[in-house]
């Protein structure tokens, strides 16, 4: 049996990175190891200081204004926070995407401190071996 | 809950929403010594659910969920190291 899970966040919109944080949080709950791989507009959401507001994805817009302010008054952790709390109950790693860090000129130390490392595709597809994999 | 079953700890995780609650009895329960009884409130209706399996599948003793006016109490005993 599997007792590894590995997430892949591509989207940068709150409501997939919430997605991935809760589902890394059962993971660790279920005792398995996590690994997640932020890229693209995943990784976007991790660098330090930037100011840019949070989304929502396509099907979420038309209720934005609605879901942000309940998820304010009801005062729900943001994605990061929230894996914060799922890496202090089991084992979860998080990798920056080398190749988007690269493009954007992102050093690790540019990046919010939940990112431990930043590596390649290759080393994180050898890491997912044995494990279930999800693409958020 | 009844007032023999005194905690040792208890966690006010209400207005904490799923998987908060969860997260929290976890924390406590791996910080807790054996036979220590962990109570966690909350008024999120997945961590009731959620909760009590965890406590059954981690082979711990679910003691039992109680509900009080406008939230529940979960109750454990650590029974696995």
């Amino acid at each position: 049996m599997t007792d590894k899970m590995s997430i892949i966040a591509f989207s940068g919109t709150e409501d997939k990175l919430m997605a991935a944080a809760i589902i890394a949080s059962g993971a660790v709950a279920n005792d398995l190891e996590v690994q997640i791989f932020v890229t693209f507009w995943g990784l976007t959401r991790t660098i330090k200081n930037d100011k840019t507001p949070p989304d929502l994805s396509f099907d979420g817009q038309k209720m934005k204004d609605k879901v942000f302010a309940l998820m304010k008054q009801k005062k729900v952790p943001n994605w990061i926070t929230m894996l914060k709390n799922a890496k202090e109950v089991g084992n979860i790693k998080v990798y920056g995407c080398a190749m988007f860090a690269d493009l954007l000129e992102m050093k690790k130390e540019d990046l919010d401190p939940i990112v431990d490392d930043i590596i390649g595709v290759n080393e994180f597809v050898s890491l997912s071996k044995d494990s279930m994999t999800f693409f958020i | 809950m009844e007032e023999k079953i005194k905690p040792t700890k208890i966690i006010d995780a209400r207005g904490s929403f799923c998987p908060g609650p969860l997260m929290e009895l976890i924390k406590a329960y791996k910080s807790a010594k054996l036979n220590d009884i962990i109570s966690v409130y909350s008024t999120d209706s997945g961590t009731k659910r959620d909760a009590s399996a965890w406590i059954k599948k981690s082979n711990n003793e679910l003691i039992g969920v109680f509900e009080h006016e406008g939230y529940y109490e979960i109750v454990m005993k650590k029974t696995k190291g």
